[in-house]
């Protein structure tokens, strides 16, 4: 229920990486106001062992680097070997808390990832990443910093049965105060508008008048 | 109609063509996801939130999509209640012994009517099997309930019920203690054995042939009541066969067949309950299959307004859309209203039926009348709101039209339902 598509194909892979015997725990997190213990309880449905919220008063001026922040605060507590998120929010699209995050932490990232495998010895994970030219494979030491695209899995839905087995899982609040993350207002939203309409095409009288707009005016050729 | 317009007509469904009713349809969905919430949020709990949401996700994706061709096809969809037996809608209200929920009746209506917008057809089947199961994990002793639950739950097995007969369909479920009873299905002791052999045959019966287990009601003592019992009558004994698949006006997805019984040995650990409770057995299945079917008629209700509206909102006519027609508006506010009323009637039944009310019965009974009534005529507006279209199976209005019609008519008339009804308000209080 409202999980972010990206999040949701994260959250799948962390359960497949733990089915797998690779993994002996996933923590969900969700940063904002009460309606992420929704998110938070979406992903313990799907299988996570427990939830981390942190509540801030006002989820709209979460940018990412106060997420990455947050998220690098979170770790150095929490000792994950391995940050799986969606590659980005389908609000902002902004794309840039995962490799911010993979900064301020100095581990490596993969980004993009259309496939995941940790090793056997569980010290690195190989990733296949969608990049413009075709696949990418890229092999990186854990720990490290996972972003999840379209094709990287199908989420599972969440069983009658994990639904209420979620009310039992634990959910902890911590609050960036406590984290000693001071949330800065970095970015301001000056506009956002609708791209101009779409200009009615020309009609040509003839196939060499066609050719000429194409040559002089489209600069196709 | 006039050659020019005729051919005019077919353009026009050659642009709008099949494409349309698929994009109708999903969008409605999505639509109605956040709307419908919005309606409930301050009566269901939590948890019935998560559950419609889970059920309104493997509608749209796993039945929405598909619906219409399992109508045209007559195609029963085993793999797909498999999956949706996965999720744990196969046994909804069982024991978790056996791999139940352990839902109530309330979260039941909820999920129910959320899968039944994607497909009323499918969805009444699961409802039924549903029925089944709870009947099996209430009156079953630890064998039968071991033996025959975590299969049936997770719909490796499939299970029908088998109370009418062609001659014996309101007057089977007459509550009226005095009437005789016509049920010409018998069971007689075997000689020399605890067996019993079953002689007689049902009608109507939705699954049959495709599933593996059968409840029938049979006669074992003397007319009356209490001279009926329940068996479970497994696919496969010898003597038990099946007429051949019903060809109906709608719930085309299930096979609906007669149950055949010549000579049918049975083993008196196949007795369910025991000599003589099978009506108060059947009765119980129906209570709860009432409040299930008219939460199927409230989510096929609910998927023709949303699609009509969308409908009516893009059909422009006379220079804007028919939406800004107040006969519109009115129609569909009435829609709408009739609407909501059928499922808080179903919710409160639902909830009679969970605190063990007296009046549960009667609640259910009302609740099936009135969503019934009102779901069907809601459907036969939407369809009428689409004008020529929702004639065309292009459409996917008048497939739930069809679904519908049905659910007036089976688990008891709505003419039974009035006089059930009806013994409950003579009654002192």
């Amino acid at each position: 229920m409202s999980m972010n598509p990206f999040c949701e194909i994260a959250v799948e892979e962390a359960l497949r990486i733990k089915e797998a015997g690779r993994a002996s725990e996933v923590v969900v997190v969700s940063m904002g106001g009460e309606q992420c213990v929704e998110t938070i309880r979406t992903g313990l449905a799907m299988g996570a062992d427990r939830g981390l919220h942190v509540i801030t008063q006002d989820s709209s001026s979460l940018f990412p680097l106060a997420v990455a922040k947050l998220l690098q605060a979170l770790v150095s507590s929490e000792q994950p070997r391995l940050l799986l998120l969606g590659k980005q929010a389908i609000d902002d699209d902004c794309n840039q808390t995962g490799q911010m995050v993979a900064g301020l932490l100095g581990w490596p990232q993969a980004t993009f990832a259309s496939k995941v495998s940790i090793s056997d010895d569980k010290e690195s994970v190989c990733v296949e990443r969608e990049v413009d030219g075709g696949i990418e494979t890229i092999q990186l030491q854990l720990p490290a910093v996972v972003t999840a695209d379209l094709r990287l899995n199908t989420p599972r839905y969440a069983t009658l049965p994990n639904i209420m087995k979620a009310k039992k899982k634990s959910i902890q609040r911590v609050t960036p105060e406590e984290l000693n993350v001071v949330i800065g207002s970095d970015l301001e939203v000056l506009e956002v508008t609708e791209p101009p309409k779409r200009k009615a095409g020309v009609m040509v009288a003839s196939v060499d008048e066609l050719l000429d707009k194409l040559k002089n005016e489209a600069r196709v050729f | 109609m006039a050659l020019a317009t005729r051919s005019s007509f077919r353009t026009l469904k050659a642009i709008r063509g099949a494409h349309s009713f698929c994009k109708h349809a999903t969008s409605s969905g999505s639509s109605s996801d956040r709307v419908s919430s919005l309606w409930d949020e301050h009566r269901l709990t939590a948890d019935q939130l998560h559950f419609r949401a889970l059920a309104t996700d493997f509608a749209k994706k796993e039945l929405l999509p598909n619906g219409a061709q399992w109508d045209c096809d007559k195609y029963f969809p085993v793999e797909v209640l498999r999956k949706a037996a996965g999720l744990g809608f196969g046994g909804m209200f069982c024991a978790e012994d056996v791999g139940g929920s352990r839902l109530n009746r309330v979260d039941g209506a909820v999920i129910f009517e959320a899968l039944a917008y994607g497909d009323v057809s499918t969805t009444a089947y699961l409802t039924i099997h549903n029925m089944c199961c709870s009947l099996i994990d209430r009156y079953g002793n630890d064998q039968q309930r071991n033996h025959w639950l975590p299969k049936l739950i997770q719909m490796e097995f499939f299970s029908s019920y088998c109370l009418t007969e062609p001659s014996s369909g309101s007057d089977a479920a007459s509550l009226q203690a005095k009437n005789y009873y016509q049920l010409q299905t018998t069971a007689r002791q075997a000689h020399g054995s605890s067996d019993y052999i079953l002689n007689g045959s049902k009608a109507f019966i939705s699954g049959g042939s495709v599933s593996d287990l059968y409840l029938v009601m049979a006669r074992t003592g003397a007319l009356g009541p209490k001279g009926i019992s329940c068996f479970l009558l497994e696919k496969g004994m010898p003597g038990l066969s099946f007429g051949r698949p019903e060809d109906k006006l709608g719930w085309r997805s299930q096979p609906t067949t007669s149950v055949v019984m010549e000579e049918v040995r049975v083993p008196s650990a196949n007795m369910l309950g025991r000599e003589g409770q099978g009506f108060a057995i059947a009765m119980a299945g129906l209570d709860g299959g009432r409040i299930n079917i008219a939460s199927c008629s409230c989510g096929g209700a609910q998927f023709c307004l949303d699609t009509a509206q969308e409908y009516a909102s893009t059909r422009k006519q006379f220079g804007k859309a028919i939406t800004e027609f107040q006969s519109t508006q009115f129609k569909l506010a009435d829609m709408q209203t009739a609407l909501h009323a059928s499922r808080l009637m179903v919710s409160n039944a639902a909830a009679a039926l969970d605190a063990g009310s007296p009046k549960a019965s009667a609640c259910a009974a009302m609740a099936k009348r009135f969503a019934t009534d009102a779901c069907f005529n809601i459907a036969n507006d939407a369809l009428q709101l689409h004008g020529g279209y929702g004639y065309l199976k292009d459409y996917p209005v008048e497939r739930y039209l069809r679904d519908l019609r049905v659910h007036t008519i089976l688990e008891g008339t709505n003419e039974i339902m009035r006089v059930v009804l009806f013994r409950h308000m003579l009654q002192q209080p």
